[in-house]
């Protein structure tokens, strides 16, 4: 019953918005709706931190620790972004670039896209995950090209083409897992072949040789929609023409739900090749994301697409964490999820508002944020200091954590590649972000709107404080990562 | 498990689905693309049809006829939609010309052998077998989507790497479970009819569909 209520009640969010005109009620039900995912996300991990699964709908819902932890981080990133579409649509009707129809659609596709990843993380068949997963990309498409610029068409559709095709590649692999597993001696046949339990309980008995070519396309495959190098291209554009509220969940969340699946077949072709295989691949795209990056941010003169590139990077860096595969690795990487996830959503929405008050999101023209803005200028001060890893922000934390569990596995060489990789980003973001926050002007400082304000810092609070404090998410970060450690 | 109609079937259903993506390289004008697609789909509800009735699996047959809809139906009435806001058109500059393709083609099914090895090794039946013609469809359609700029052709190629999914999971697998293909099927009619809302809006935005003019975005 709650894993269903955490599934429908975004989804009657959305269909309410749908069939009301819109009007700001209808936007704080949006934010109620994600802020009750949020708070039954929190249950449903108290509940799992002790190991214990939820279930529902006949077992085809299931809530371990992991799932838990990422219904949480869902749940908390679309209470952030719903609250900052309300500010989004009201200024898009009040100038009259689009009507109150566009925000109906808007609110309902947005609810759509929550419920979505919610259903891929809480699902308990692999291949239902994949459905959920190739959904998202349908309900986000149209959310990419909202503005209906050139560019914005221009965008989606390369979004929806490329990450089709790499999810394509993804369910190749699954029905490869699948084969594997319906020859696995003594196994029960049946739908529930693809259930995580008992491909789990099967994965010593998979064949490697199917197994090695099954993970290499799920690697592509869901690499892809994570993000990962060599098919990241869409992800720049799609991020930086989105609406700032729906870039801050695909950039905060998305990418996130689909490395979550990665997580998943990773553990099953653990059981099967042992770590060495799926290590490799994880290393080269990790490595390749972070060479992309770090060559493609050094160029970049726009707000949102800054933050698109610095996704591939934190992406990458996952990557490597998850490739190290130890229980302090992978909860690191969870880790890592949440606090990118937070700094990264507070960013894209800060750069919306940017683009609101300023008119553009380029760097080179809205110099001297902190003077003329304060409050506005000081979120993305603090938030960039978060997306660079240092402290007192979580990202220092598991950043340190993943790089001591790469170091420990042998990795220490791609740690050191990880490592001058992020050294280039750190000049490249510190010199853009510089000219944005001090540059050359002054002016009179005005103030920003509470509905800016209040969530945003409540972000950067929320990401300081993990960084700070174990308490409360040591234990649920353990449980979750020996879900898929062995 | 089966019987020796199913492996006939198969057999035409695998090679339909193959020369259909080599067609798809050979041929420029765009709208012979539609009547192969609407051809691969139906060799592909066939294939499910027949292991469907000698397997006696009702679901199964619930999976043919959902696939000679989508597929064989649907999805190239939507492709026609595209080509006719665009008419005239042809795949005028492939990257690579069309000789060099078939060449390529060729290339790609040698490969597909090479790697579909394992998997054959593991379930060595006539039916497995066939896996590599599913494997060299999908490569085929990559190589589509990698080297025609044209949006319809795009289309195209994703449609060809998702029949060559479709035809090694049956072959293999006798299709994912009932839901998940469901699921899938709906999934990729959402993906297709989304492409031509896209490919539409361009058309009338810009005047055409090819993708190598829209440029703003790159870095």
């Amino acid at each position: 019953m709650l894993l269903v209520a955490i599934v429908c009640v975004p989804l009657a969010a959305g269909l309410f918005g749908a069939v009301l005109p819109w009007r700001r009620p209808v936007g704080w039900t949006m934010v109620a709706a994600n802020a009750t995912v949020f708070g039954l996300g929190i249950a449903t991990a108290a509940h799992a931190t002790h190991r214990h699964v939820t279930s529902g709908l006949d077992g085809a819902l299931r809530a371990d620790a992991l799932s838990a932890f990422m219904v949480v981080v869902i749940g908390v990133i679309a209470l952030l972004a719903s609250v900052q579409s309300i500010r989004y649509l009201e200024v898009e009707i009040a100038s009259g670039e689009h009507g109150a129809r566009h925000a109906s659609r808007y609110t309902f596709l947005v609810q759509v896209f929550v419920a979505c990843m919610l259903a891929a993380v809480l699902s308990a068949n692999l291949g239902a995950v994949w459905v959920a997963v190739e959904a998202t990309t349908i309900a986000t498409t149209f959310l990419v090209g909202h503005r209906g610029s050139d560019k914005a068409l221009e965008a989606s559709w390369k979004y929806v083409l490329i990450c089709s095709v790499g999810i394509a590649l993804a369910f190749l692999g699954t029905v490869l897992v699948y084969f594997a597993a319906l020859h696995a001696p003594g196994h029960p046949r049946g739908a529930s072949v693809l259930d995580w339990t008992s491909l789990m309980s099967a994965s010593h008995h998979l064949d490697p040789g199917v197994m090695r070519l099954a993970m290499a396309l799920i690697v592509l495959g869901y690499g892809t929609k994570v993000g990962l190098a060599p098919l990241h291209s869409w992800l720049p554009d799609a991020h930086s023409q989105a609406p700032a509220p729906v870039s801050a969940l695909m950039s905060g969340v998305l990418l996130a739900v689909a490395f979550y699946a990665l997580l998943r077949f990773k553990a099953v072709a653990d059981g099967a090749l042992g770590l060495e295989f799926t290590r490799m691949l994880l290393v080269i795209v990790g490595l390749v994301s972070l060479l992309v990056a770090a060559s493609l941010l050094l160029t970049q003169r726009d707000l949102k697409r800054m933050f698109a590139y610095s996704s591939i990077e934190h992406m990458g860096l996952i990557a490597l964490g998850a490739a190290a595969g130890t229980t302090l690795a992978i909860a690191a990487v969870l880790l890592h999820i949440l606090g990118h996830g937070l700094a990264k959503a507070v960013l894209f929405l800060a750069s919306g508002e940017v683009l609101v008050v300023e008119g553009t999101s380029e760097i080179e023209r809205v110099p001297a944020l902190l003077a003329r803005r304060p409050l506005l200028g000081g979120i993305l001060g603090f938030g960039l200091v978060a997306l660079l890893g240092l402290p007192p922000f979580s990202l220092f934390v598991s950043e340190l954590g993943m790089i001591r569990g790469e170091v420990a596995v042998g990795l220490g060489w791609a740690a050191a590649l990880s490592l001058a990789a992020m050294a280039v980003i750190f000049v490249a973001v510190m010199t853009r972000g510089r000219h944005l926050l001090l540059g050359g002007r002054d002016g009179t400082p005005s103030a920003t709107s509470r509905l800016v304000g209040i969530p945003l810092v409540g972000g950067l609070v929320a990401c300081a404080f993990f960084g700070l404090s174990a308490w409360p998410l040591q234990s649920l970060l353990d449980a979750a990562a020996r879900v898929v450690v062995r | 498990m089966s019987s020796h109609p199913a492996f006939d079937v198969a057999e035409l259903a695998a090679g339909v689905v193959l020369a259909g993506a080599v067609l798809a390289l050979w041929r420029k004008d765009l709208r012979a693309l539609i009547p192969i697609l609407a051809l691969q789909g139906a060799a592909l509800s066939a294939l499910a049809a027949v292991l469907a009735v000698s397997d006696g699996n009702l679901g199964l047959g619930v999976v043919a006829g959902v696939v000679l809809l989508a597929k064989g139906g649907v999805v190239p009435g939507l492709l026609a939609r595209v080509v006719r806001a665009d008419p005239g058109s042809r795949e005028t500059a492939p990257l690579v010309n069309v000789p060099a393709s078939l060449v390529a083609a060729g290339a790609l099914v040698v490969l597909s052998y090479l790697v579909a090895g394992r998997i054959t090794a593991l379930a060595p039946d006539r039916l497995t077998r066939l896996v590599p013609l599913g494997l060299a469809t999908v490569l085929v359609g990559f190589f589509v989507l990698v080297t025609r700029r044209k949006a319809v052709s795009q289309i195209v190629g994703l449609l060809l790497v998702d029949n060559g999914i479709a035809l090694v999971a049956f072959l293999l697998t006798a299709g994912v479970p009932l839901l998940v293909e469901l699921g899938a099927s709906f999934d990729l009619l959402l993906v297709v009819a989304m492409l031509q809302v896209l490919a539409t809006t361009i058309r009338a935005r810009f005047g055409h569909v090819d993708l190598d003019q829209l440029r703003e975005l790159h870095d």
